[in-house]
C-alpha cells in the first residue's frame, strides 16, 4: 500500500485544466456569481496579504469567500448539496474564532494588527506564541478540508456525502473552486509563516513542516463527526489560547 | 497553447464514474480491483467519482434491463461534455448470459453511445485499464459542446 506510486505532482494541474475543458452545467445561475465571489474574495485576500494589509480585513475578505461557496451549494435543492452546506457552515464557525485568537495573539505581542508591521517584529512570534501556532494548524486542518476534518466534501467521491458542498458544481466552475482553494492554502501558509518571519530559512523550513504534517495527519486520520469537531477544536483551541495569552501576560 | 494544455490534461486526469447495471458482480469486482494499490490506476490520474457531474469516463457493468435503463439514461445525461463510455464484460457488451430474459434489454448501447467495449467474463483488469486508455484517446479528440 505505501510503496504504490501515486499520481505526479502536477495533477492538481491537470484536473483543473480539464475541467476548464468541459462544458458549463449548473442548475442555476446563483452558482456561477457564487463560485466567482469565492474565487475573487479568495484571490483578493492573498493580495491584500502580500500588499501587507490589515489582518482583520484579510479575514474579513475570505470570510466572505467562504460565505459565498456555502450559499452557492443551499442555492441547489440536492440533498447531499445541502448536507455539505450545512457541515462547511459548521466548519467555518469552528475555524473562524480560532483564527481570530490567533490575530489577536498576534496583536497583543506587536501591538498591531498590519502584516507589515508583524513582519517587522524582531524576535520570531513562535517563541511568544507556540500554542496560537498549534491553535492555527487546527484552523488549517479545517480550513484545508483534509481529515479528520473534511466531512463538508468526503475528500473521495464516493463516500457517503458524494462531493458535499462541491456535488452540485461541474466543470469550469469546480474549477475555479479548486483555484480558489489554492488561493486559502497559500493566505492561511503565508499566516503560518509570519510566526517565524526574522528569517527567510526558518520560515521556509516551518512551512514545509506545517505542510508536510499535514499531509501525514490527513493520511492517518479518519474522518471524525462535526460534533466531535466542534467540541474537540473548540476546548483545545481555546484552552491553548487561554493557557498562552496567561503566559504572554505573565512574561 | 492553452487549448492544447486543456487537451493534455484530459487525458491526464480522467474521473471515472463506474455504474453497475445489474451484473452478477464479477465484472464490478474486477473493475474496482483496478483501483486498489494493486493496479493503482491512480498514478495516471483516474479517480473513482460518485457523482455524475464530475465524470469523465462512464464505465458500465451488466446486462441493462427496462428498470434501470432510465438510470443509465438519466447519469449518462448529467455528465457534463466531454464524456466517454466503456461498456465492460459480456453483459454490458450484449446481455450476455442474461440477454434472453424477459425484462433484459440488451447491452449498453442499446441506450446510450459506447466508445469503447471490454469484453471478458468477467473482463480482466488488464483489459479493463486497456479499454479506459483507449477511451481516453477517443475523449482526448472530443471536443467540449
Ligand atoms: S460479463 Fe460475466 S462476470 Fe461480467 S457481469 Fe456478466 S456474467 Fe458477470
Amino acid at each position: 500500500m505505501q510503496s504504490r506510486q501515486g499520481p505526479p505532482i502536477l495533477q492538481a494541474f491537470y484536473d483543473v485544466a480539464k475541467l476548464m475543458g468541459k462544458d458549463q452545467m449548473l442548475s442555476n445561475r446563483w452558482q456561477i456569481l457564487c463560485c466567482w465571489v469565492y474565487l475573487v474574495a479568495a484571490a483578493l485576500a492573498v493580495g491584500m496579504f502580500f500588499a501587507r494589509a490589515d489582518l482583520l480585513l484579510i479575514f474579513f475578505v475570505q470570510a466572505a469567500g467562504a460565505v459565498f461557496l456555502v450559499m452557492g451549494a443551499l442555492s441547489v435543492k440536492s440533498p447531499y448539496s445541502q448536507v455539505g452546506a450545512q457541515r462547511e457552515l459548521v466548519q467555518i464557525l469552528t475555524y473562524e474564532p480560532l483564527l481570530i485568537l490567533v490575530f489577536v495573539g498576534m496583536y497583543l505581542v506587536v501591538g498591531s494588527f498590519d502584516v507589515g508591521d508583524i513582519l517587522a517584529y524582531q524576535t520570531p512570534l513562535l517563541r511568544k506564541l507556540p500554542l496560537m501556532f498549534i491553535v492555527l494548524s487546527y484552523a488549517l486542518t479545517i480550513k484545508l478540508r483534509k481529515s479528520p476534518f473534511d466531512f463538508s466534501t468526503s475528500h473521495h467521491g464516493h463516500q457517503e456525502l458524494v462531493k458535499g458542498v462541491m456535488t452540485e458544481y461541474s466543470g469550469p466552475a469546480l474549477g475555479l473552486i479548486e483555484m480558489a482553494h489554492w488561493y486559502e492554502t497559500v493566505l492561511i501558509l503565508g499566516v503560518c509563516s509570519l510566526f517565524w518571519a526574522t528569517s527567510w530559512i526558518w520560515m521556509a523550513v516551518l512551512l514545509v513542516a506545517t505542510y508536510f504534517a499535514e499531509l501525514v495527519i490527513d493520511n492517518t486520520m479518519a474522518r471524525m463527526t462535526w460534533r466531535w469537531m466542534l467540541k474537540y477544536v473548540w476546548s483545545i483551541g481555546l484552552a491553548l489560547t487561554f493557557i498562552n495569552f496567561i503566559w504572554l501576560h505573565a512574561g | 497553447m492553452f487549448k492544447k494544455f486543456i487537451k493534455n490534461a484530459r487525458a491526464k486526469s480522467p474521473w471515472i464514474m463506474h455504474f453497475d447495471c445489474g451484473s452478477c458482480n464479477g465484472c464490478d469486482i474486477e473493475t474496482l480491483a483496478c483501483l486498489t494499490p494493486l493496479y493503482d490506476v491512480e498514478r495516471f490520474g483516474i479517480i473513482n467519482v460518485g457523482n455524475p457531474k464530475h465524470a469523465d469516463v462512464l464505465l458500465v457493468t451488466g446486462t441493462v434491463n427496462h428498470r434501470n435503463k432510465a438510470v443509465l439514461k438519466n447519469l449518462y445525461d448529467q455528465m457534463p461534455e466531454p464524456k466517454a463510455v466503456v461498456a465492460i464484460g459480456a453483459c454490458g457488451l450484449s446481455g450476455g448470459v442474461f440477454r434472453d430474459c424477459y425484462n433484459v434489454v440488451g447491452g449498453v448501447d442499446k441506450v446510450i453511445p459506447v466508445d469503447v467495449y471490454v469484453p471478458g467474463c468477467p473482463a480482466k483488469p488488464e483489459a479493463i485499464i486497456d479499454g479506459v486508455v483507449r477511451a481516453l484517446a477517443k475523449f482526448e479528440e472530443k471536443k467540449a459542446g
